[in-house]
């Protein structure tokens, strides 16, 4: 029987190795994989990237997880948070790497990766300092810029009910990147809020088909 | 003597050019107040692009749904009709032309419609764009509103802008304290001016040259 409910978030992330391309879910604080990050960060793996919007906003999730010393590289569209000083003070030191992509870029290396596509071409940030160094081309009169997929070793999410097959919904605007970074990485990871038996969920509202899925850990109350 | 509108006052006076069915995106910050200036039995949908589609009016306190919030992270409401989806939609929404107007803040403006709007050079602060490049290049037309001129008063509109660009000749319309501005193949028109105001005392406040509208009018707003 399929089954891809984990018992603790410890297993759910044990095989996060040094170096990982980690994907995280979430906008803002809305619909961020907190306690996955939470419990990864203490088995303190080294020199991780991470693809996400933004870093942590409320201390928690990421925040812990860049505090423990263990992200190299940070890509994402807005390194802003009330206590972003972290994220400027690593850089200064030279001990984290940004790279600094626009949202929409971003949402469709990934979703690229995840469909097969090696990149894309786009209007989106021509004429900026986004744009140097990367290969441009005119189509029909306009010029676009290359733009490379992101493929993750593991995607980190948070949605709001599961199935063992790892079928997922969301809830309210909690989605955003978490069904876009389900499909761009080689194992799924997703903390949800309830477990339902197979055949509960409606299959015409399924949002994330288990098939993106790899694990599913349901926390705690 | 010449009254300057308030930010509430340029969110009043843009919100009045928001045609019934437009799908209009509005940038974080000040942009985020027009919602509430739409004349009322008029139907705008505004797009979140955290994946919501048809925000209502802000809910009552208490009300607030902690899993329902905007790109600015307030609490919101759907209307009937509202959707939500992924961020891949959301800008597959507007990196394809799908959304009529976008609403933006500015730090300046070029006569060609350059926008910069991210990031000050000499910022200890981590540059962070997220979602303006997108919204710059795929809206169907970009609305800015900004206060006509700088804090030190320099002016934000410009021949040429200084500041790393967001995007190239985006800018449709801009809305400021002074003055409704539109932009044609020919450069930049005055369409409205405060009331004391003349085109020689604007220009005065202005970088790039502007020429006046045949039938321009007096910019007001309530008072809000």
């Amino acid at each position: 029987m399929i089954n891809k409910i984990v018992s603790s978030l410890a297993e759910a992330v044990r095989d996060i190795g040094d170096g990982s391309v980690i994907l995280l879910g979430g906008f803002i604080d809305q619909g961020t994989p907190d306690r996955l990050l939470e419990v990864l960060a203490e088995r303190r793996p080294r020199d991780l990237v991470i693809a996400t919007n933004n870093p942590s906003v409320n201390g928690r999730g990421l925040a812990v997880l860049m505090q423990a010393g263990c992200v190299r590289k940070l890509i994402c569209s807005f390194p802003r948070a009330p206590n972003s000083d972290l994220i400027e003070d690593r850089m200064r030191a030279g001990e984290l790497e940004l790279e600094v992509v626009p949202q929409g870029t971003l949402a469709e290396r990934v979703r690229s990766a995840g469909a097969g596509i090696p990149g894309f071409y786009t209007r989106t940030s021509v004429g900026t300092p986004l744009a140097e160094g990367k290969e441009h081309r005119d189509f029909e009169g306009e010029t676009y810029v290359f733009e490379a997929a992101i493929k993750g070793d593991f995607a980190l999410i948070n949605a709001h009910q599961a199935d063992r097959w790892g079928n997922l919904v969301y809830s309210g605007s909690w989605r955003n990147f978490n069904p876009v970074m389900a499909m761009g990485a080689r194992i799924t990871i997703a903390q949800v809020r309830e477990i339902v038996p197979a055949g509960e969920l409606d299959p015409e509202t399924i949002v994330t088909p288990g098939i993106f899925v790899n694990r599913v850990v349901r926390l705690e109350d | 003597m010449t009254e300057k509108l308030s930010r509430l006052q340029i969110a009043w006076r843009l919100a009045q050019d928001l045609e019934e069915g437009l799908v209009v995106n509005l940038g974080a910050g000040m942009p985020l107040t027009v919602s509430n200036y739409v004349p009322a039995g008029r139907e705008v949908i505004f797009h979140s692009e955290n994946g919501v589609l048809g925000i209502g009016p802000r809910p009552a306190a208490g009300r607030e749904n902690p899993q329902l919030r905007n790109a600015g992270n307030q609490p919101i409401t759907l209307l009937p009709g509202g959707s939500l989806f992924h961020h891949a939609d959301s800008f597959t929404m507007i990196r394809g032309g799908h959304i009529d107007v976008c609403v933006l803040g500015a730090y300046e403006v070029a006569e060609n419609g350059d926008l910069a709007n991210w990031i000050l050079p000499d910022s200890p602060r981590a540059p962070a764009v997220g979602g303006a490049m997108d919204l710059a290049t795929g809206a169907k037309r970009v609305f800015v509103m900004m206060e006509h001129c700088s804090k030190e008063g320099e002016p934000k509109i410009l021949k040429k802008c200084s500041l790393p660009l967001t995007g190239l000749a985006c800018v449709s319309s801009i809305y400021t304290d002074m003055a409704v501005i539109d932009r044609d193949p020919d450069g930049l028109v005055v369409r409205e001016m405060i009331a004391g105001m003349d085109l020689a005392g604007l220009q005065s406040v202005t970088g790039a040259s502007l020429r006046l509208a045949d039938h321009w009018r007096v910019l007001s707003a309530p008072l809000l």
